[in-house]
């Protein structure tokens, strides 16, 4: 990307989004419309990967790259995997009660590595779903089918069994020991699954779980920034990619006299403001190379470094300024706050290109790097491959910023609107 | 009453021996010397007590002490050693440890601080323990029978049980009483764990006994105490794991606080495993063998020695509770109200034996209450009071007041100021650089709800804002005081000018930007 410095931040912006949306293009399987979480060899499909891609197929025809007859094909391919596939208690199936597990083998479709059925990732997949239906509104019997199979999918999950019996819904569940219990606690990027949630017409989740969820929130002001904190920058990111929250408020935001959308980017202020000041005096940080997230890491070891003892991590929830940290940035993280910081975000991306040309390749950014540990090249340690979730949250944030399409289709998704408001979302574009 | 002291012919036996504990060294004897001492006897009681009280602990001694400044007449009865749990098996022999271990940690990580790290650091764990006997031997100075006795509190060692409503029977002598304090404490759980108790485990109540580091060390249960001491031996070298039946870490605490202490600890070496129960535990040759379950996962782990940090239990039996009148139950402890007094209105609950919160500075406060409600018919509240508390692990985490979660639910918005430990010089400069002073006020108000402290010294920093919580003292307030720079402390004040500049909307701003550019 040694020519970024002399493309306008359009035709970069363009350049890094059709590069993104070549990841869905590359690791597909068109039998069964999966798509892998990597694109390392040998990577399962992950089923929030595969919403990502749903939702990525329209911007790929509305920008040209991909025919509206091969989105269609693709789209089918997948809803009719998703429609048809095992659902079941048993260990080996896809799904169970309208969820799904959160890997599958990619030809197979059956759940591996005994993963957990997960309601965030089947949230994330029904995002996509939920797209699909929208965009593909013509009268052809292919898209016709393509929004029966995507009401089979969304109107049959059971959100009200996924709470386990308690106020709000559980992480996850396995069928060899039950309900998940991580315990998790304040904002996260469930925004959207209480959303879908609440608006299923014969098993939502009812109203009080979203009141317990949000109960749990915390109002921070950090380094003179105000927003709902977490850590992670992705929690800030992913309930944004489908839904413009922007002007839109639920009662804890009318109280706080915000919206979740400026919250957001705020949080993005938080991550600079942190990496500028870079307690922990980690490689690279600074003004425009920040970015902390759930992301790939080195792996778990302990090295001395300049004198340092350094510890580093596999894949974790990094977050500011809290921690963990290792000096471990998600480049897609940051370049994926451009609708809430776009100058940030730019200028991020643009510092990637001109000091970190290396770890970028087809004009992907790659899931993390760490140039505290030394690698290759200034980027130092740098994450094999790309993530799906990564390109996928890259292509809906950019085309956010350039054109709101996603935004624009999930406002005529009546699950979307009855969702919102039954969660006391009020104004902005809900009036 | 006459001739309390030591023991003379033909005098009151005390209790049942059940001080005593390995090693006796001289600092042990020490000890015993000051908080049972061997020939102590017990005083004649003459006339009615204004107050009995049984248990000396914390709040026993507080009770007794502060009674006795005023004029009252007092007995102080204890069946095993004065100073419950803080002295003998609580908090002061914990901070002894927890020091020492610091120092070896440090020693570790001397490259940090700019210094050489020493070639060979050996753990004399004799010389850790001894250190910690020497500080209790002396701390057990204050509250040594005889120093109580001279403070006018006549003082019985012995088993107590109620004889009546009015009445306490000592061995075979009977102290009737216009006014009973029950202090009695509490003791570990027991883990109902199969093959745990023949296989033998530690409490707070022996693992100060240990003589040798155990070289594998299970802890079960992730509470404070359990935190506190698994960070401590794992300094101490030992292989240390936590293992803990809930998803969370110090479910209590925030969850940031939690995570800090968490990576801490993962730092020094202990593993924590979460949502693990232990399900058996069997004995082969000198090693415990403990099997766990994590979620659909059994495995075995074989260690030295285990450590069960469970809960606590209230001390109500024996006490003759049916026959005082006195309503309590065995998980909950004694039943009081918010003045303290208990269904008999002669006698009154503290600490412990009756309180959620279960530290020596809760006991000693509900002590003062009932010194106050029972003898001066004052009507001083416990939910009145503000507690703070403190786990002391490194980094010590700290909190006083209401939570977020707590203030949310009951319907008080909040809206919380954090500064980071990493932006205060002093903190810098100690190279403690990790942690917050986070601090919850009500929104709208500079009111301060809460605070949670994560620092290296969160226990020291805790208190300027327990003070500013008890008077009424506004965060905004905070900003006009002048700290000393460079202290850690200064935290607590950056977080107070965040709130200054929160203050300055943008439209004050321009009202001061137009009303200064006139002033050019």
């Amino acid at each position: 990307m040694d020519q970024a410095r002399s493309l306008s931040d359009e035709e970069l912006l363009d350049r890094f989004q059709r590069g993104a949306f070549g990841y869905f293009v590359d690791c597909y399987n068109p039998e069964n419309g999966l798509v892998a979480d990597t694109s390392r060899p040998g990577s399962p499909a992950s089923i929030a990967v595969v919403g990502f891609a749903l939702s990525c197929y329209p911007v790929g025809v509305e920008r040209g790259w991909m025919t509206r007859a091969e989105a269609v094909a693709r789209t089918l391919a997948t809803l009719r995997f998703f429609a048809e596939s095992r659902q079941g208690d048993q260990p080996n199936v896809t799904g169970h009660q309208g969820f799904y597990y959160h890997f599958l083998d990619m030809q197979t479709g059956e759940r591996v590595w005994q993963s957990e059925l997960s309601l965030i990732d089947t949230t994330l997949l029904l995002a996509g779903v939920l797209t699909a239906s929208v965009y593909f509104a013509g009268d052809s019997p292919d898209e016709a089918r393509i929004r029966e199979l995507a009401d089979l999918i969304y109107l049959r999950i059971d959100w009200c069994w996924a709470r386990g019996g308690k106020a709000t819904a559980r992480q996850g569940w396995k069928p060899e020991s039950g309900f998940l219990h991580y315990g998790w606690d304040g904002y996260d990027e469930a925004t959207i699954l209480y959303v879908l949630g609440l608006a299923s017409p014969a098993h939502a989740l009812p109203l009080d779980s979203y009141t317990c969820w949000t109960a749990t929130y915390q109002w921070e002001n950090i380094y003179d920034h105000e927003y709902l904190y977490a850590g992670p920058l992705f929690v800030h990111q992913y309930s944004h990619a489908w839904v413009d929250f922007a002007g839109i408020r639920d009662e804890f935001m009318r109280e706080k006299n915000s919206d979740y959308f400026e919250s957001s980017r705020n949080a993005t202020y938080v991550q600079r403001e942190y990496a500028r000041r870079n307690p922990y005096d980690y490689a690279g940080y600074g003004d425009n190379c920040w970015g902390l997230t759930a992301c790939d890491g080195p792996g778990f070891m302990t090295q001395a470094l300049d004198g340092r003892e350094r510890r580093f991590f596999g894949y974790a929830a990094r977050g500011a300024p809290f921690g963990p940290d290792d000096g471990t940035i998600g480049p897609c993280a940051a370049f994926a706050s451009l609708p809430f910081a776009p100058e940030m975000s730019l200028a991020a991306l643009r510092h990637y290109c001109d000091r970190y040309p290396d770890m970028i390749k087809d004009c992907r950014l790659p899931g993390a790097f760490n140039p505290t540990l030394p690698g290759d090249g200034p980027a130092g340690w740098v994450s094999e491959g790309c993530y799906g979730l990564d390109q996928g949250i890259v292509v809906l944030m950019i085309e956010n910023y350039r054109s709101g399409l996603i935004w624009k289709l999930m406002r005529q998704c009546p699950y979307v609107v009855e969702g919102l408001r039954r969660a006391g979302f009020t104004g902005g574009w809900l009036s | 009453m006459t001739g309390p002291g030591m023991k003379e012919p033909g005098m009151t036996e005390p209790g049942p021996e059940l001080g005593t504990v390995a090693p006796q060294d001289r600092f042990r004897r020490a000890l015993t010397d000051n908080v049972r001492p061997p020939a102590w006897c017990n005083p004649t009681p003459e006339g009615k007590y204004n107050l009995v009280v049984i248990g000396a602990g914390p709040a026993g001694i507080t009770a007794a002490r502060e009674a006795a400044i005023l004029g009252a007449k007092v007995a102080l009865i204890e069946r095993d050693l004065i100073g419950g749990d803080r002295l003998n098996v609580g908090c002061v022999p914990s901070k002894a440890l927890i020091r020492t271990s610091r120092a070896y940690a440090e020693m570790r990580q001397a490259g940090h601080y700019g210094a050489q790290v020493p070639s060979d650091i050996d753990i004399g764990f004799a010389a850790v323990m001894q250190r910690m006997r020497r500080i209790q031997a002396r701390l057990s100075r204050a509250d040594a029978a005889q120093r109580l006795t001279d403070a006018g509190v006549d003082v019985y060692f012995g088993q107590a049980r109620f004889a009546g409503p009015d009445s306490v029977a000592v061995g075979d002598q009977i102290l009737r009483f216009k006014k009973a304090l029950i202090a009695t404490g509490a003791r570990p759980l027991t883990p109902p764990i199969p093959g745990l108790a023949e296989a033998g485990y530690l409490t707070n109540e022996n693992v100060f006994d240990l003589t040798e580091r155990p070289r594998r060390l299970l802890v079960i249960g992730g509470g404070p105490v359990g935190c506190e001491l698994a960070q401590a031996f794992c300094r101490f070298g030992c292989q240390v794991i936590i293992a803990q039946d809930e998803p969370m870490f110090l479910a209590l605490e925030e969850r940031d606080a939690a995570q800090l202490l968490s990576d801490s600890m993962a730092r020094d070496g202990v593993e924590i495993h979460l949502n693990t129960a232990v399900v058996a535990v069997r004995v082969e040759g000198a090693e415990k063998i403990v099997d766990l379950v994590s979620e659909d996962a059994r495995f075995s782990i074989t260690v030295d020695e285990i450590l069960a940090g469970i809960g606590r239990a209230p001390n109500v039996e024996g006490l003759g509770l049916e026959e005082a009148g006195v309503r309590y139950d065995i998980r909950a402890g004694i039943e009081v109200d918010d003045f303290l007094q208990t269904s008999n209105p002669r006698i009154y609950a503290a600490g412990d034996v009756c309180l959620e919160l279960k530290f020596t500075h809760t006991a000693e406060a509900s002590a003062r209450i009932v010194v106050k409600n029972a003898l001066f018919l004052r009507r001083e509240r416990m939910s009145a009071l503000t507690i703070p508390w403190c786990t002391y692990t490194d980094p010590e985490i700290a909190h006083v007041g209401l939570y977020v979660r707590e203030a949310r639910r009951r319907n008080i918005p909040v809206r919380t100021f954090t500064a980071l430990m990493h932006d205060v010089d002093r903190a810098v400069t100690d190279g403690e650089e990790e942690g917050f002073v986070k601090i919850h006020v009500r929104d709208g108000t500079d009111r301060i709800l809460g605070a949670t402290v994560v620092a290296r010294h969160a226990g020291e920093m805790i208190n300027g804002l327990s003070v500013a919580i008890t008077l009424g003292i506004g965060l905004r307030n905070f900003a006009k005081v002048i700290h000393a720079y460079p202290t850690q402390a200064e935290a607590i004040k950056m977080a107070a000018e965040a709130y200054h500049r929160a203050r300055l909307t943008p439209s004050i701003r321009a009202r001061t930007r137009r009303r200064l550019a006139l002033d050019r």
